[in-house]
Protein backbone atom coordinates (compact mmCIF):
# COMPACT_ATOMS: atom_id res chain seq x y z
CA UNK A 1 0.00 0.00 0.00
CA UNK A 2 2.32 2.82 1.31
CA UNK A 3 5.25 0.93 -0.56
CA UNK A 4 3.55 1.56 -4.20
CA UNK A 5 3.27 5.24 -3.37
CA UNK A 6 6.67 4.89 -2.21
CA UNK A 7 7.82 3.84 -5.59
CA UNK A 8 7.20 6.84 -7.25
CA UNK A 9 8.31 10.61 -6.20
CA UNK A 10 5.55 11.73 -4.24
CA UNK A 11 4.91 15.65 -5.75
CA UNK A 12 2.82 17.59 -3.23
CA UNK A 13 -0.59 16.37 -5.01
CA UNK A 14 0.52 12.68 -4.22
CA UNK A 15 1.65 13.14 -0.84
CA UNK A 16 -2.02 14.98 -0.28
CA UNK A 17 -3.40 12.07 -1.10
CA UNK A 18 -1.38 9.55 0.38
CA UNK A 19 -2.04 11.21 3.64
CA UNK A 20 -6.20 11.11 2.82
CA UNK A 21 -5.60 7.32 1.70
CA UNK A 22 -2.94 6.04 4.34
CA UNK A 23 -1.27 8.16 7.12
CA UNK A 24 -5.03 9.12 8.38
CA UNK A 25 -6.50 5.74 8.79
CA UNK A 26 -3.78 4.06 10.19
CA UNK A 27 -3.68 6.89 12.46
CA UNK A 28 -6.60 6.31 13.27
CA UNK A 29 -7.09 2.98 13.61
CA UNK A 30 -3.41 2.07 14.96
CA UNK A 31 -3.13 5.60 16.73
CA UNK A 32 -5.64 4.34 19.80
CA UNK A 33 -4.03 0.74 20.65
CA UNK A 34 -0.32 2.83 20.19
CA UNK A 35 -1.39 5.72 22.48
CA UNK A 36 -2.55 3.44 24.82
CA UNK A 37 0.50 0.68 24.97
CA UNK A 38 3.09 3.44 25.49
CA UNK A 39 1.32 5.09 28.17
CA UNK A 40 -0.21 2.39 30.31
CA UNK A 41 2.62 -0.25 29.76
CA UNK A 42 5.66 1.25 28.55
CA UNK A 43 5.81 4.51 30.71
CA UNK A 44 4.82 2.47 33.91
CA UNK A 45 7.22 -0.39 33.06
CA UNK A 46 10.15 1.92 32.78
CA UNK A 47 8.98 4.14 35.88
CA UNK A 48 8.98 0.81 37.69
CA UNK A 49 12.55 0.21 36.76
CA UNK A 50 13.73 3.43 37.97
CA UNK A 51 11.79 3.38 41.12
CA UNK A 52 13.47 -0.06 42.16
CA UNK A 53 16.69 1.75 42.16
CA UNK A 54 15.61 5.09 44.21
CA UNK A 55 15.17 4.29 48.52
CA UNK A 56 12.61 4.03 50.86
CA UNK A 57 11.86 6.77 53.24
CA UNK A 58 11.41 6.34 57.12
CA UNK A 59 7.84 6.77 56.54
CA UNK A 60 7.30 4.47 53.65
CA UNK A 61 7.76 6.95 51.11
CA UNK A 62 10.03 6.88 48.30
CA UNK A 63 13.14 8.87 48.28
CA UNK A 64 14.54 10.09 45.11
CA UNK A 65 18.08 8.98 45.66
CA UNK A 66 19.76 6.38 43.34
CA UNK A 67 20.46 3.27 45.69
CA UNK A 68 20.90 -0.15 45.05
CA UNK A 69 19.72 -0.95 48.69
CA UNK A 70 16.11 -2.63 47.47
CA UNK A 71 18.79 -5.56 45.05
CA UNK A 72 20.64 -6.14 48.19
CA UNK A 73 18.03 -6.84 50.60
CA UNK A 74 16.72 -9.09 47.71
CA UNK A 75 19.97 -11.34 48.43
CA UNK A 76 19.18 -11.51 52.75
CA UNK A 77 18.66 -14.95 53.52
CA UNK A 78 14.44 -13.88 53.88
CA UNK A 79 13.73 -12.78 50.85
CA UNK A 80 16.55 -15.21 48.99
CA UNK A 81 14.78 -18.46 50.15
CA UNK A 82 11.06 -17.15 49.29
CA UNK A 83 12.63 -16.39 45.46
CA UNK A 84 14.18 -19.85 45.60
CA UNK A 85 11.50 -21.28 46.98
CA UNK A 86 8.82 -19.35 44.22
CA UNK A 87 11.04 -20.77 41.23
CA UNK A 88 11.04 -24.24 42.83
CA UNK A 89 7.23 -24.23 42.79
CA UNK A 90 7.25 -22.39 39.51
CA UNK A 91 10.04 -25.09 38.08
CA UNK A 92 7.42 -27.79 39.78
CA UNK A 93 4.22 -26.67 38.27
CA UNK A 94 5.60 -26.23 34.71
CA UNK A 95 7.29 -29.54 34.66
CA UNK A 96 4.18 -31.22 36.00
CA UNK A 97 1.59 -29.89 33.32
CA UNK A 98 4.26 -30.45 30.55
CA UNK A 99 4.44 -34.15 31.52
CA UNK A 100 0.53 -34.03 32.10
CA UNK A 101 -0.79 -31.97 29.53
CA UNK A 102 1.33 -33.57 26.59
CA UNK A 103 -0.44 -36.47 26.07
CA UNK A 104 -3.48 -35.18 26.93
CA UNK A 105 -2.72 -32.29 24.19
CA UNK A 106 -1.98 -35.32 21.99
CA UNK A 107 -4.71 -37.56 22.44
CA UNK A 108 -6.97 -34.14 21.62
CA UNK A 109 -5.13 -33.22 18.60
CA UNK A 110 -5.56 -36.65 16.86
CA UNK A 111 -9.41 -36.51 17.08
CA UNK A 112 -11.23 -35.01 14.24
CA UNK A 113 -11.42 -31.93 13.97
CA UNK A 114 -14.73 -31.24 14.57
CA UNK A 115 -14.27 -33.21 17.96
CA UNK A 116 -11.17 -32.02 19.23
CA UNK A 117 -12.57 -28.40 19.22
CA UNK A 118 -15.05 -29.51 21.26
CA UNK A 119 -12.86 -31.33 24.00
CA UNK A 120 -11.14 -27.90 23.79
CA UNK A 121 -13.87 -26.02 24.76
CA UNK A 122 -14.66 -28.44 27.75
CA UNK A 123 -11.50 -27.86 29.39
CA UNK A 124 -12.03 -23.71 28.89
CA UNK A 125 -15.33 -23.71 30.52
CA UNK A 126 -14.31 -24.86 34.30
CA UNK A 127 -11.88 -21.62 33.72
CA UNK A 128 -15.19 -19.10 33.34
CA UNK A 129 -16.09 -19.85 37.13
CA UNK A 130 -14.55 -17.87 39.30
CA UNK A 131 -11.09 -18.86 39.96
CA UNK A 132 -10.84 -17.68 43.48
CA UNK A 133 -14.22 -20.35 44.07
CA UNK A 134 -12.27 -23.11 42.16
CA UNK A 135 -9.56 -22.36 44.59
CA UNK A 136 -11.53 -22.58 47.41
CA UNK A 137 -13.18 -25.84 46.71
CA UNK A 138 -9.81 -27.77 46.97
CA UNK A 139 -9.99 -26.01 50.51
CA UNK A 140 -13.57 -27.71 51.15
CA UNK A 141 -12.26 -30.51 49.79
CA UNK A 142 -9.34 -31.03 51.86
CA UNK A 143 -10.19 -29.62 54.93
CA UNK A 144 -9.99 -31.34 58.33
CA UNK A 145 -13.59 -32.40 58.56
CA UNK A 146 -13.77 -32.34 54.60
CA UNK A 147 -14.84 -35.40 52.44
CA UNK A 148 -11.26 -36.86 51.39
CA UNK A 149 -10.27 -36.46 55.20
CA UNK A 150 -14.07 -38.13 56.21
CA UNK A 151 -12.96 -40.73 53.39
CA UNK A 152 -10.12 -41.67 54.76
CA UNK A 153 -10.99 -42.05 57.81
CA UNK A 154 -13.78 -44.26 56.47
CA UNK A 155 -11.53 -46.46 54.96
CA UNK A 156 -9.56 -47.03 57.85
CA UNK A 157 -6.40 -45.53 56.03
CA UNK A 158 -6.30 -43.09 59.16
CA UNK A 159 -6.96 -42.26 62.49
CA UNK A 160 -6.78 -38.84 62.96
CA UNK A 161 -7.52 -36.53 60.06
CA UNK A 162 -4.37 -35.45 58.28
CA UNK A 163 -3.79 -31.51 57.43
CA UNK A 164 -3.96 -31.08 54.06
CA UNK A 165 -4.92 -27.37 53.95
CA UNK A 166 -2.26 -24.63 54.11
CA UNK A 167 0.81 -26.68 53.09
CA UNK A 168 2.88 -26.43 50.32
CA UNK A 169 1.78 -29.42 48.72
CA UNK A 170 -2.20 -28.29 48.66
CA UNK A 171 -0.76 -24.83 46.81
CA UNK A 172 1.22 -27.24 44.41
CA UNK A 173 -2.49 -29.24 43.17
CA UNK A 174 -3.51 -25.43 42.83
CA UNK A 175 -0.81 -24.61 40.61
CA UNK A 176 -1.15 -27.31 38.69
CA UNK A 177 -5.01 -27.39 38.22
CA UNK A 178 -4.71 -23.79 37.53
CA UNK A 179 -1.94 -23.55 34.84
CA UNK A 180 -2.73 -26.88 33.00
CA UNK A 181 -4.70 -25.30 29.96
CA UNK A 182 -2.29 -22.66 29.55
CA UNK A 183 -0.14 -25.56 28.70
CA UNK A 184 -2.18 -27.71 26.86
CA UNK A 185 -3.48 -25.02 24.37
CA UNK A 186 -0.11 -24.24 22.81
CA UNK A 187 0.53 -27.84 22.50
CA UNK A 188 -2.61 -28.76 21.36
CA UNK A 189 -1.78 -26.20 18.18
CA UNK A 190 1.66 -27.57 17.58
CA UNK A 191 0.68 -31.49 17.85
CA UNK A 192 -2.14 -30.55 15.48
CA UNK A 193 -0.25 -29.32 12.68
CA UNK A 194 1.86 -32.12 12.82
CA UNK A 195 2.56 -33.88 9.44
CA UNK A 196 1.01 -37.31 9.78
CA UNK A 197 3.11 -38.34 6.77
CA UNK A 198 6.63 -37.98 9.19
CA UNK A 199 5.55 -40.14 11.42
CA UNK A 200 4.44 -42.64 8.71
CA UNK A 201 7.27 -42.35 7.45
CA UNK A 202 9.60 -43.03 10.01
CA UNK A 203 7.63 -46.09 11.02
CA UNK A 204 8.02 -47.38 7.54
CA UNK A 205 11.77 -47.19 7.91
CA UNK A 206 11.90 -48.95 10.83
CA UNK A 207 12.02 -46.37 13.41
CA UNK A 208 10.55 -47.91 16.65
CA UNK A 209 7.33 -45.54 18.21
CA UNK A 210 9.67 -44.76 21.21
CA UNK A 211 12.55 -43.39 18.55
CA UNK A 212 9.93 -41.18 15.83
CA UNK A 213 8.79 -39.66 19.30
CA UNK A 214 11.89 -38.80 20.08
CA UNK A 215 13.56 -37.99 16.86
CA UNK A 216 10.63 -36.56 15.08
CA UNK A 217 7.47 -35.63 17.41
CA UNK A 218 9.83 -34.01 20.18
CA UNK A 219 11.74 -31.75 17.97
CA UNK A 220 8.80 -30.83 15.55
CA UNK A 221 6.34 -29.50 18.50
CA UNK A 222 9.39 -27.72 20.44
CA UNK A 223 8.31 -24.66 19.90
CA UNK A 224 4.82 -25.62 21.33
CA UNK A 225 6.94 -26.89 24.33
CA UNK A 226 8.43 -24.01 24.84
CA UNK A 227 5.42 -22.02 24.57
CA UNK A 228 4.02 -24.27 27.24
CA UNK A 229 7.02 -23.20 29.58
CA UNK A 230 6.68 -19.53 29.06
CA UNK A 231 2.94 -19.50 29.52
CA UNK A 232 3.01 -21.45 32.62
CA UNK A 233 6.28 -20.84 34.27
CA UNK A 234 6.07 -16.83 33.73
CA UNK A 235 2.64 -16.89 35.39
CA UNK A 236 3.41 -19.15 38.10
CA UNK A 237 6.07 -17.29 39.81
CA UNK A 238 3.76 -14.07 39.71
CA UNK A 239 0.73 -15.55 41.16
CA UNK A 240 -0.31 -15.06 44.71
CA UNK A 241 -4.21 -15.79 44.56
CA UNK A 242 -3.85 -19.93 44.89
CA UNK A 243 -0.81 -19.23 47.84
CA UNK A 244 -3.41 -16.79 49.60
CA UNK A 245 -5.85 -18.88 49.44
CA UNK A 246 -4.38 -22.77 49.64
CA UNK A 247 -1.85 -21.53 51.85
CA UNK A 248 -3.17 -19.18 53.99
CA UNK A 249 -1.31 -16.49 54.27
CA UNK A 250 1.71 -19.25 55.69
CA UNK A 251 3.03 -19.74 52.21
CA UNK A 252 4.78 -16.97 50.81
CA UNK A 253 5.95 -16.80 47.45
CA UNK A 254 7.44 -13.58 45.39
CA UNK A 255 4.16 -12.44 44.01
CA UNK A 256 2.56 -12.18 48.32
CA UNK A 257 5.99 -10.29 49.24
CA UNK A 258 5.31 -7.79 45.82
CA UNK A 259 2.00 -7.17 47.12
CA UNK A 260 2.62 -6.72 50.48
CA UNK A 261 5.32 -4.15 50.18
CA UNK A 262 2.14 -2.26 48.84
CA UNK A 263 0.11 -2.23 51.11
CA UNK A 264 0.61 -2.27 55.07
CA UNK A 265 4.24 -2.61 54.81
CA UNK A 266 4.89 0.24 52.22
CA UNK A 267 8.29 -0.39 50.49
CA UNK A 268 7.49 0.57 46.77
CA UNK A 269 11.70 0.37 45.79
CA UNK A 270 11.82 -2.95 47.45
CA UNK A 271 8.49 -4.23 45.61
CA UNK A 272 9.39 -2.50 42.32
CA UNK A 273 13.21 -4.42 42.28
CA UNK A 274 11.09 -7.82 43.12
CA UNK A 275 9.07 -6.82 40.10
CA UNK A 276 12.15 -6.19 37.86
CA UNK A 277 13.31 -9.80 38.65
CA UNK A 278 10.54 -10.91 37.35
CA UNK A 279 10.54 -8.76 34.19
CA UNK A 280 14.12 -9.75 33.94
CA UNK A 281 13.18 -13.55 33.75
CA UNK A 282 10.30 -13.27 31.32
CA UNK A 283 12.77 -10.87 29.23
CA UNK A 284 15.17 -13.80 29.02
CA UNK A 285 12.68 -16.65 28.44
CA UNK A 286 11.04 -14.01 25.72
CA UNK A 287 14.84 -13.82 24.23
CA UNK A 288 15.57 -17.72 24.03
CA UNK A 289 11.89 -18.29 22.59
CA UNK A 290 12.25 -15.77 19.39
CA UNK A 291 15.91 -17.03 18.79
CA UNK A 292 13.92 -20.26 17.46
CA UNK A 293 10.28 -19.09 16.84
CA UNK A 294 8.01 -15.60 16.43
CA UNK A 295 6.34 -14.09 18.88
CA UNK A 296 3.20 -13.89 16.89
CA UNK A 297 3.14 -17.86 16.82
CA UNK A 298 2.68 -17.95 20.24
CA UNK A 299 -0.61 -19.61 20.91
CA UNK A 300 -1.87 -17.09 23.84
CA UNK A 301 -5.46 -17.32 23.35
CA UNK B 1 -2.03 -62.96 10.95
CA UNK B 2 -1.92 -63.44 14.41
CA UNK B 3 1.10 -60.56 14.53
CA UNK B 4 -1.74 -58.32 12.83
CA UNK B 5 -4.32 -59.09 15.87
CA UNK B 6 -1.52 -58.10 17.92
CA UNK B 7 -0.55 -54.99 16.81
CA UNK B 8 -4.87 -54.19 16.27
CA UNK B 9 -4.97 -55.60 20.35
CA UNK B 10 -2.07 -53.17 21.39
CA UNK B 11 -3.66 -50.06 19.32
CA UNK B 12 -7.07 -50.79 20.81
CA UNK B 13 -5.28 -50.73 24.29
CA UNK B 14 -3.66 -47.89 23.65
CA UNK B 15 -7.13 -46.11 22.68
CA UNK B 16 -8.75 -47.07 25.93
CA UNK B 17 -5.25 -46.18 27.88
CA UNK B 18 -6.32 -42.10 26.25
CA UNK B 19 -9.35 -42.45 26.77
CA UNK B 20 -9.42 -43.51 30.23
CA UNK B 21 -6.66 -40.61 30.99
CA UNK B 22 -8.96 -37.69 29.49
CA UNK B 23 -11.65 -38.90 31.42
CA UNK B 24 -9.59 -38.24 34.72
CA UNK B 25 -7.89 -34.99 33.30
CA UNK B 26 -11.48 -33.56 32.56
CA UNK B 27 -12.58 -34.96 36.16
CA UNK B 28 -9.73 -33.08 38.08
CA UNK B 29 -11.00 -30.04 36.23
CA UNK B 30 -14.12 -30.41 36.90
CA UNK B 31 -14.13 -31.42 40.30
CA UNK B 32 -13.62 -27.91 41.86
CA UNK B 33 -16.71 -26.27 39.99
CA UNK B 34 -18.67 -29.41 40.57
CA UNK B 35 -17.75 -29.38 44.29
CA UNK B 36 -18.58 -25.08 44.36
CA UNK B 37 -21.97 -25.81 43.14
CA UNK B 38 -22.55 -28.41 45.74
CA UNK B 39 -21.18 -26.25 48.10
CA UNK B 40 -24.08 -23.46 47.85
CA UNK B 41 -26.49 -26.20 48.83
CA UNK B 42 -25.05 -26.76 52.59
CA UNK B 43 -27.22 -25.92 55.58
CA UNK B 44 -24.31 -24.02 57.32
CA UNK B 45 -23.89 -20.32 57.95
CA UNK B 46 -19.81 -20.89 56.92
CA UNK B 47 -18.48 -24.19 54.93
CA UNK B 48 -17.01 -26.48 57.33
CA UNK B 49 -18.52 -29.76 56.33
CA UNK B 50 -21.82 -30.85 54.92
CA UNK B 51 -24.56 -30.14 56.47
CA UNK B 52 -27.53 -31.17 54.61
CA UNK B 53 -29.60 -29.64 52.11
CA UNK B 54 -30.60 -26.21 51.37
CA UNK B 55 -31.67 -23.90 48.88
CA UNK B 56 -32.05 -20.80 51.80
CA UNK B 57 -28.51 -19.46 50.35
CA UNK B 58 -29.94 -18.77 46.49
CA UNK B 59 -32.90 -16.99 48.30
CA UNK B 60 -30.23 -15.32 51.22
CA UNK B 61 -28.12 -13.85 48.46
CA UNK B 62 -30.38 -10.99 47.26
CA UNK B 63 -30.57 -9.69 50.79
CA UNK B 64 -26.81 -9.72 51.29
CA UNK B 65 -26.13 -6.36 49.72
CA UNK B 66 -22.43 -6.11 50.18
CA UNK B 67 -22.11 -9.20 47.90
CA UNK B 68 -24.48 -8.23 45.36
CA UNK B 69 -22.75 -3.83 45.46
CA UNK B 70 -19.88 -5.67 44.43
CA UNK B 71 -21.29 -7.92 42.06
CA UNK B 72 -22.88 -4.80 40.23
CA UNK B 73 -19.50 -2.85 40.43
CA UNK B 74 -17.60 -6.06 38.60
CA UNK B 75 -20.64 -6.11 35.78
CA UNK B 76 -20.37 -2.49 35.21
CA UNK B 77 -16.24 -2.25 34.80
CA UNK B 78 -16.70 -5.34 32.71
CA UNK B 79 -19.12 -4.45 30.32
CA UNK B 80 -17.12 -0.98 29.77
CA UNK B 81 -13.52 -2.87 29.83
CA UNK B 82 -15.76 -5.41 27.10
CA UNK B 83 -16.76 -1.89 24.95
CA UNK B 84 -13.29 -0.05 25.12
CA UNK B 85 -11.40 -3.03 24.61
CA UNK B 86 -13.29 -4.79 21.77
CA UNK B 87 -13.52 -1.01 19.98
CA UNK B 88 -9.96 -0.16 20.28
CA UNK B 89 -8.91 -3.66 19.96
CA UNK B 90 -10.66 -3.60 16.82
CA UNK B 91 -9.49 -0.99 14.99
CA UNK B 92 -6.21 -1.87 16.19
CA UNK B 93 -6.02 -5.19 14.96
CA UNK B 94 -7.15 -3.62 10.74
CA UNK B 95 -4.49 -1.13 11.36
CA UNK B 96 -1.64 -3.16 12.57
CA UNK B 97 -2.59 -5.55 9.83
CA UNK B 98 -2.93 -3.77 7.07
CA UNK B 99 -0.78 -0.14 7.28
CA UNK B 100 2.79 -0.09 7.54
CA UNK B 101 4.26 2.44 9.94
CA UNK B 102 7.11 3.19 11.75
CA UNK B 103 7.58 2.05 15.14
CA UNK B 104 4.76 -0.81 14.44
CA UNK B 105 6.96 -3.89 15.55
CA UNK B 106 7.22 -1.84 18.74
CA UNK B 107 3.44 -1.72 19.01
CA UNK B 108 3.56 -5.29 18.20
CA UNK B 109 5.83 -6.46 20.71
CA UNK B 110 4.36 -4.10 23.46
CA UNK B 111 1.28 -5.75 23.04
CA UNK B 112 2.82 -9.41 24.63
CA UNK B 113 4.04 -7.38 27.94
CA UNK B 114 0.44 -7.43 29.27
CA UNK B 115 0.00 -11.13 28.00
CA UNK B 116 3.57 -12.49 29.11
CA UNK B 117 4.40 -10.21 32.38
CA UNK B 118 2.82 -11.15 35.81
CA UNK B 119 -0.31 -9.46 36.09
CA UNK B 120 1.11 -8.07 39.79
CA UNK B 121 4.10 -6.87 37.77
CA UNK B 122 1.53 -4.65 35.71
CA UNK B 123 -0.59 -4.15 38.14
CA UNK B 124 2.03 -2.45 40.92
CA UNK B 125 3.37 -0.62 37.41
CA UNK B 126 0.14 1.09 37.00
CA UNK B 127 -0.51 1.84 41.01
CA UNK B 128 2.76 3.30 40.85
CA UNK B 129 1.84 5.89 38.22
CA UNK B 130 -1.40 6.19 39.54
CA UNK B 131 -0.17 7.22 42.78
CA UNK B 132 2.84 9.28 41.35
CA UNK B 133 0.80 11.70 39.34
CA UNK B 134 -1.87 11.94 41.59
CA UNK B 135 -4.91 10.10 40.13
CA UNK B 136 -7.19 8.73 42.47
CA UNK B 137 -7.98 4.75 42.67
CA UNK B 138 -11.49 3.75 41.90
CA UNK B 139 -13.24 2.96 39.01
CA UNK B 140 -11.19 4.88 36.66
CA UNK B 141 -8.21 2.66 37.79
CA UNK B 142 -9.76 -0.64 37.43
CA UNK B 143 -11.34 0.30 34.36
CA UNK B 144 -7.55 1.17 32.53
CA UNK B 145 -6.22 -1.94 34.61
CA UNK B 146 -8.31 -3.94 33.06
CA UNK B 147 -8.48 -2.67 29.51
CA UNK B 148 -4.62 -2.79 29.76
CA UNK B 149 -4.40 -6.37 29.61
CA UNK B 150 -7.62 -6.91 27.58
CA UNK B 151 -7.02 -4.99 24.72
CA UNK B 152 -3.93 -6.81 23.85
CA UNK B 153 -5.85 -10.25 24.07
CA UNK B 154 -8.88 -8.37 21.63
CA UNK B 155 -5.78 -7.09 19.20
CA UNK B 156 -4.46 -10.63 18.88
CA UNK B 157 -7.74 -12.27 18.68
CA UNK B 158 -9.29 -10.23 15.95
CA UNK B 159 -5.68 -10.20 13.79
CA UNK B 160 -6.14 -13.90 13.72
CA UNK B 161 -9.49 -13.20 11.96
CA UNK B 162 -8.41 -10.75 9.41
CA UNK B 163 -7.61 -12.52 6.19
CA UNK B 164 -4.28 -12.10 4.70
CA UNK B 165 -5.20 -10.82 1.26
CA UNK B 166 -5.06 -7.14 1.78
CA UNK B 167 -8.15 -5.17 1.58
CA UNK B 168 -9.86 -5.92 -2.25
CA UNK B 169 -13.16 -6.16 -1.02
CA UNK B 170 -12.91 -2.74 0.68
CA UNK B 171 -11.18 -1.26 -2.49
CA UNK B 172 -13.99 -2.45 -4.27
CA UNK B 173 -16.76 -1.15 -2.10
CA UNK B 174 -14.66 2.30 -2.20
CA UNK B 175 -14.51 1.90 -5.65
CA UNK B 176 -18.91 1.53 -5.98
CA UNK B 177 -18.97 4.36 -4.24
CA UNK B 178 -19.29 3.65 -0.48
CA UNK B 179 -17.86 6.11 1.65
CA UNK B 180 -14.98 4.96 4.63
CA UNK B 181 -17.88 4.67 7.35
CA UNK B 182 -20.05 2.58 5.15
CA UNK B 183 -16.95 0.72 4.15
CA UNK B 184 -16.42 -0.25 7.47
CA UNK B 185 -19.76 -1.14 8.64
CA UNK B 186 -21.31 -3.18 5.46
CA UNK B 187 -18.08 -4.95 4.31
CA UNK B 188 -15.03 -4.95 6.52
CA UNK B 189 -16.92 -5.27 10.54
CA UNK B 190 -18.87 -8.02 8.95
CA UNK B 191 -16.29 -9.89 7.89
CA UNK B 192 -14.14 -9.83 10.94
CA UNK B 193 -17.56 -10.26 13.30
CA UNK B 194 -16.59 -13.86 14.79
CA UNK B 195 -13.48 -12.47 15.84
CA UNK B 196 -14.68 -9.41 17.41
CA UNK B 197 -16.90 -11.33 19.32
CA UNK B 198 -14.81 -13.56 20.00
CA UNK B 199 -12.54 -10.98 21.68
CA UNK B 200 -15.22 -9.52 23.73
CA UNK B 201 -16.52 -13.00 25.25
CA UNK B 202 -12.53 -12.97 26.73
CA UNK B 203 -12.39 -9.51 27.51
CA UNK B 204 -15.61 -9.63 29.63
CA UNK B 205 -14.92 -13.14 31.20
CA UNK B 206 -11.31 -11.94 31.75
CA UNK B 207 -12.28 -8.21 33.42
CA UNK B 208 -14.98 -10.16 35.52
CA UNK B 209 -12.39 -12.50 37.15
CA UNK B 210 -9.91 -10.23 37.65
CA UNK B 211 -8.61 -9.97 40.95
CA UNK B 212 -4.73 -8.77 41.06
CA UNK B 213 -5.08 -5.63 38.97
CA UNK B 214 -8.76 -4.89 40.86
CA UNK B 215 -7.14 -5.41 44.21
CA UNK B 216 -4.26 -3.23 43.17
CA UNK B 217 -5.95 -0.26 42.00
CA UNK B 218 -9.35 -0.28 44.30
CA UNK B 219 -10.24 2.24 46.33
CA UNK B 220 -11.52 2.41 49.57
CA UNK B 221 -15.32 2.40 49.12
CA UNK B 222 -16.22 -0.17 46.30
CA UNK B 223 -14.54 -3.84 46.17
CA UNK B 224 -15.53 -5.59 42.60
CA UNK B 225 -16.67 -9.15 43.51
CA UNK B 226 -13.21 -11.02 43.03
CA UNK B 227 -11.60 -8.29 45.62
CA UNK B 228 -14.57 -9.25 47.99
CA UNK B 229 -13.80 -13.02 47.65
CA UNK B 230 -10.04 -12.61 48.47
CA UNK B 231 -10.90 -10.67 51.68
CA UNK B 232 -13.93 -13.26 52.83
CA UNK B 233 -10.81 -15.41 52.28
CA UNK B 234 -9.38 -15.23 56.20
CA UNK B 235 -12.71 -15.85 57.64
CA UNK B 236 -14.15 -18.00 55.45
CA UNK B 237 -15.93 -17.87 51.87
CA UNK B 238 -20.13 -18.13 52.67
CA UNK B 239 -22.37 -20.43 50.78
CA UNK B 240 -23.90 -17.69 49.84
CA UNK B 241 -20.62 -16.56 47.46
CA UNK B 242 -20.96 -20.26 45.96
CA UNK B 243 -24.36 -19.59 44.83
CA UNK B 244 -23.43 -16.71 43.03
CA UNK B 245 -20.63 -17.74 41.55
CA UNK B 246 -23.29 -20.79 40.50
CA UNK B 247 -25.42 -18.59 38.85
CA UNK B 248 -22.69 -16.79 37.26
CA UNK B 249 -21.39 -19.52 35.49
CA UNK B 250 -24.51 -21.11 34.40
CA UNK B 251 -25.50 -17.70 32.77
CA UNK B 252 -21.99 -17.68 30.79
CA UNK B 253 -22.36 -20.81 30.11
CA UNK B 254 -26.21 -20.39 28.66
CA UNK B 255 -25.05 -17.40 26.39
CA UNK B 256 -21.98 -19.37 25.26
CA UNK B 257 -24.57 -21.98 24.09
CA UNK B 258 -27.26 -19.22 22.90
CA UNK B 259 -24.30 -17.47 20.80
CA UNK B 260 -23.61 -20.80 19.36
CA UNK B 261 -27.40 -21.52 18.29
CA UNK B 262 -27.91 -18.16 16.71
CA UNK B 263 -24.39 -18.41 14.92
CA UNK B 264 -25.45 -21.76 13.58
CA UNK B 265 -29.16 -20.39 12.57
CA UNK B 266 -27.69 -17.70 10.84
CA UNK B 267 -25.24 -19.88 9.00
CA UNK B 268 -27.99 -21.98 8.08
CA UNK B 269 -30.32 -19.20 6.77
CA UNK B 270 -27.45 -17.59 4.90
CA UNK B 271 -26.73 -20.66 2.82
CA UNK B 272 -30.83 -21.20 2.18
CA UNK B 273 -30.85 -17.94 0.73
CA UNK B 274 -27.46 -18.67 -1.29
CA UNK B 275 -29.51 -21.33 -2.65
CA UNK B 276 -32.29 -19.17 -3.36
Amino acid sequence: MSGKTKAKRPGPGMRRRNLRRNTLPALAQAGPVSVWMIVFVTLPTLFIIYISFMSRGVFGDVVYEFSLESYQTLLDATYFKVILKSLRVAVFTTMACLVIGYPFAYYIARKPREQASRLIMLIMIPFWTNSLMRLNSWLLLFQTSGPVNNFLQWAGLTDSPITFIYTDGLVALGMVTNMLPFAVLPLYSTIEKLEKSLLEASSDLGASPAKTFMRITLPLTFPGIFSAIILTFIPALGIYTVSDILGGGKVLYIGNIIKNQFGQIRNWPLGAALSVLLLAITALLIFIYTRFAKLEDMEVV
Amino acid sequence: MNHLTKVQRKRRALRVLGDVYAVLIYTVLYIPVAVMMIFSFNNQRYNYYWNGFTTQWYEKLFNNSAIIDSLWYSVIIAVLSTVISVVVGTLGALGLKRYEFRGKKLVNSMLYIPIIVPEIVLAVALLIIFMTFGFSLGMGSILIGHCTFCIPYAVVTIKGRISGDGNSLEEASMDLGANRMQTFFRVTLPSIMPGVMSAAFLAFTLSIDDVVMSNMLAGAKNSTLPVLILSMNKSGITPDVNALTTLMILAIVAAMLLSGGVKALLARRAKRLEAE
